[in-house]
């Protein structure tokens, strides 16, 4: 190696050194094959705070404590894999940056809330898919295939743009208050997934989906709370979705 | 220990895993094992598009697309198979628009089009718009409009298993599928999946170099399952280094920016690519443009105090259309680099992007054990197969088109076999394999740690086996990643329990990519002359006389128990089209 290189990474690291502070992250830790009771840990690490939380937790998972025990996958919040509650609030540890959270304070993260937990970060999310599953999430048509695409216009497609940026990641539903409090409810992302094809002008089964949601543990359960909207790391106007569900039961227009 | 039975069994659920339980589930009662939940793949990640030659915005044919795919491949692409893959391009993406896929549209209400790295008209003459999206979220929208079809179908998944090995047992002297053997994370109990066949969609091994687009999970479970069974590997040199990854991190940025218009700048605000590429310019093939951008970045017109990256200069391009066309990766620069794309450059870096080689085999993604011999019941789709349809060099939008065509003809033939094939009996001992593994890695008390051997790996293939490589790179990475797996057999686990036990899975996956690693680093360095991604600084000119052929390399396992690995070779399936020197 020339030593060119060797001064460039010296620099590198003297200029990474710079940036490091040392935070503190209080995690909730669980798991049933040691002890019933949950329980808050503090890691105190040395890190960029331009990092991710999810470059934190790896540090600590791999540089400290192993048995730290997490989802992820893309790192880019795109997977929906690494949704938890971070400082009280539903966001993917992918993309939440640490200078983000005021870190000189100890930084808080648990699994998100209303799903079973079974170990540390990690949920039970059969329910959440079950939901997803029930509001018929996938395209209905009848009559006999067109043998090039089906006609949309370019404002029929913006129609249900919104809502087909969701990644799964359950966000919305678990800072929800209703869902909280009742896991029978289909949930915002569930609902989120029906108005993808409610408004979808090449659907046919808008009509049997309402039904679905009209359903007592249905869209009529939403208090209009707004957490899912903020919880959403898409952006996806989600109580909007949600309204819109509403309004289509009563109108019968979509 | 549960046993399981099933006539087809797919491993991996991303876009090809999906495609073809999508088609084996109607044909067949099949079930999908996956590491991840399904909809966590990062076939989601892929950002701009599927190539069809539609024809719905200006003329093309698949006749093109043919000859774009075999150019871009640097001539190592299997023409039979690029040919099928153009052709069949066109009913897939139908498909995917029928089940419901929302594609961006044309006034006229068909499926919009756009421009990619090198997709041209009448071979070369000028780029055409063959790409076929969703905004920059064209994987995502296939992925999820893959598992909406799977739920309307019924596809019964595992999810969170573990796939470790893969059963194979002979019979009358033929080596024949018999199942597969999965970890469940979520109890640390092991399964044995009986199946007449089994198809491997499990993805790439990405992960094996430190800057690079790939997830976290990324790790070549399925090649290196298939490789431990001494089936080959073919191609494995040849690996895409994406040009736009966000400088430092990888995360990839579309080649659709380039598309849109966007353009690459130096530190003197040079396109540099007109020297390179003085027709497709920006809109060359990835090889080309990841070698542009690290000879920029050596000549020291790189940007920044280091002189380290580049510029993706999307700023003339109008607010508007990044807000249609590009929301999402210019979403990615705004979080990750606080920058705002409207009015400033984005610094980016090649990132480490695909695997062109895999698991080879024939264009029905039946796997080859040796040059040509398929094996009974067993089949590969995506990117841990090599058909080989990308040869030395993937053109942007041709894996998204891979994992749908190849997805779907495999799930077909997977299941159509399954059919009219006996179960075949399990090997002896069929979870030994498996059950050490697990148990001598939970049971370690060595003092090496995962990710220290991790870190060292990815900086070794950083180093050495990236876009320009030399003899003596190829030999220090092979020398490094040799100790790197003696070390590896000292290490330990902290975590010592069965519940979800992700310390565990790491050092599992740590064990495939240093075989994958390794393999990949041995035939770059057999391979003396420089084509598409791979590229010699010492043999830096193509050498159809000794080369134009694909490697195959095999696991080796002597008498005294030592690994080695044996490299053979197989020649270019070549139709129509002749080699020619390739410029962009």
């Amino acid at each position: 190696m020339s030593t060119p290189v060797m001064d460039k990474e010296e620099r590198a690291a003297k200029a990474a050194a710079d940036h490091l502070i040392t935070a503190t992250f209080r995690i909730r830790r669980f798991n049933p094959e040691i002890s019933a009771e949950a329980s808050w840990e503090d890691f105190r690490i040395e890190i960029d705070p331009k990092e991710r939380v999810l470059d934190a937790l790896h540090k600590i998972k791999w540089e400290v404590d192993g048995t730290l025990t997490f989802r992820r996958s893309c790192a880019h919040g795109i997977c929906g894999s690494d949704a938890m509650r971070i400082n009280g609030r539903n966001r993917l540890a992918c993309k939440t940056l640490i200078k983000d959270l005021s870190p000189s304070k100890p930084i808080s993260v648990e699994a998100i809330k209303g799903l079973t937990v079974l170990k540390d970060l990690i949920v039970d999310m059969d329910p959440f898919f079950q939901a997803y599953r029930d509001v018929m999430p996938f395209l209905v048509t009848s009559g006999n295939e067109p043998t090039r695409e089906r006609h949309q216009t370019a404002e029929d497609r913006e129609r249900f743009d919104d809502t087909t940026k969701c990644i799964l990641c359950a966000a919305c539903t678990s800072s929800c208050p209703v869902f909280w409090n009742d896991g029978q409810y289909f949930g915002p992302a569930a609902i989120v997934n029906a108005h993808r094809f409610i408004f979808d002008s090449r659907d046919e089964a808008a009509e049997q989906r309402l039904e679905i949601l009209n359903d007592k543990d249905g869209v009529w359960r939403c208090r209009t709370t707004f957490n899912c909207t903020d919880a959403c790391p898409r952006g996806i106007e989600v109580t909007k979705a949600i309204q819109e569900v509403k309004r289509a039961l009563i109108t019968r227009r979509f | 220990m549960k046993i399981h039975k099933y006539d087809t069994v797919i491993v991996g659920a991303g876009g090809a895993g999906m495609r073809a339980a999508i088609e084996s589930t109607k044909r067949s009662r099949t079930a999908v094992l996956t590491k991840l939940y399904p909809t966590r793949s990062h076939t989601g990640a892929a950002q701009g598009g599927m190539a069809a030659a539609l024809a719905n915005v200006e003329e093309d044919n698949w006749e093109w697309h043919t000859f774009d795919t075999i150019k871009g491949g640097d001539y190592l692409v299997d023409q039979d198979a690029a040919e099928i893959l153009a052709k069949e391009a066109i009913d897939s993406v139908l498909d995917l628009e029928k089940m419901g896929l929302p594609f961006n549209r044309t006034p006229d209400g068909t499926i919009d089009q756009r421009r990619f790295g090198g997709h041209s008209r009448n071979h070369g003459e000028a780029p055409v718009r063959r790409s076929c999206y969703a905004a920059d979220r064209t994987g995502h929208m296939i992925l999820q409009t893959l598992y909406q079809n799977c739920v309307k179908e019924g596809v019964e998944f595992y999810n969170e298993f573990y796939v470790l090995d893969l059963l194979l047992t002979e019979v009358d002297g033929v080596r024949k599928t018999a199942g597969v053997v999965a970890y469940e994370l979520a109890t640390g109990e092991i399964h044995i999946f009986r199946a007449k066949a089994v198809v491997f969609a499990s993805g790439g091994s990405g992960k094996f170099f430190k800057v690079s687009s790939n997830a976290h999970t990324l790790t070549g479970d399925g090649q290196a399952a298939a490789y431990r069974r001494g089936l080959p590997l073919e191609d494995m040199e040849f690996f895409q280094f994406h040009p736009t990854g966000i400088w430092k991190m990888g995360i990839l940025l579309t080649e659709g920016a380039r598309g849109e218009g966007g353009i690459l700048r130096n530190r003197d605000g040079e396109r540099f690519m007109e020297k390179y590429a003085p027709v497709m310019k920006d809109l060359a093939s990835r090889d080309v443009v990841s070698r542009a951008i690290y000879t920029e970045i050596r000549e020291n017109r790189g940007c920044g105090a280091d002189r380290d990256h580049v510029y993706l200069d999307l700023t003339h391009l109008p607010p508007e259309q990044l807000d249609a066309k590009l929301p999402d990766i210019t979403e990615f620069a705004r979080t990750y680099l606080g920058i705002e794309p409207y009015t400033d450059p984005i610094p980016i870096q090649p990132t480490a992007h695909y695997a062109m080689g895999g698991i080879p085999t024939n264009v029905q993604g039946e796997v080859l054990s040796d040059t040509s011999t398929p094996v009974p019941g067993l089949y590969a789709a995506g990117e841990v197969a090599c058909v080989s349809v990308h040869g030395a060099n993937r053109l942007g939008t041709n894996s998204l088109l891979d994992i749908n065509v190849f997805g779907r003809r495999a799930g077909i033939a997977a299941a159509e076999y399954s059919a009219t094939a006996e179960f075949v009996d399990l090997p002896e001992d069929p979870t030994r394999f498996v059950e050490d593994e697990v148990e001598n890695l939970r049971d370690a008390t060595g003092d090496e740690r995962v990710f220290e051997i991790r870190k060292a790996l990815q900086e070794t293939m950083d180093k050495n086996v990236m876009v320009f490589r030399t003899e003596q790179t190829l030999k220090e990475a092979v020398e490094v990643i040799g100790e790197l797996r003696k070390r590896f057999k000292s290490i330990s686990v902290q975590d010592k329990g069965r519940r979800f036990n992700t310390d565990l899975l790491e050092a599992l996956e740590l064990g495939n990519l240093l075989d994958l690693a390794e393999v990949t680093a041995v035939s770059a360095l057999a391979r003396k002359e420089s084509r598409g991604g791979h590229y010699r600084e010492d043999f830096p000119t193509r050498d159809d006389v000794n080369f134009m052929r694909h490697t195959l390399a095999y696991r080796e396992v002597g008498d005294d128990g030592a690994e080695s690995i044996r490299l053979d070779y197989k020649p270019v399936v070549q139709t129509r089209y002749q080699p020619m020197e390739r410029k962009y």
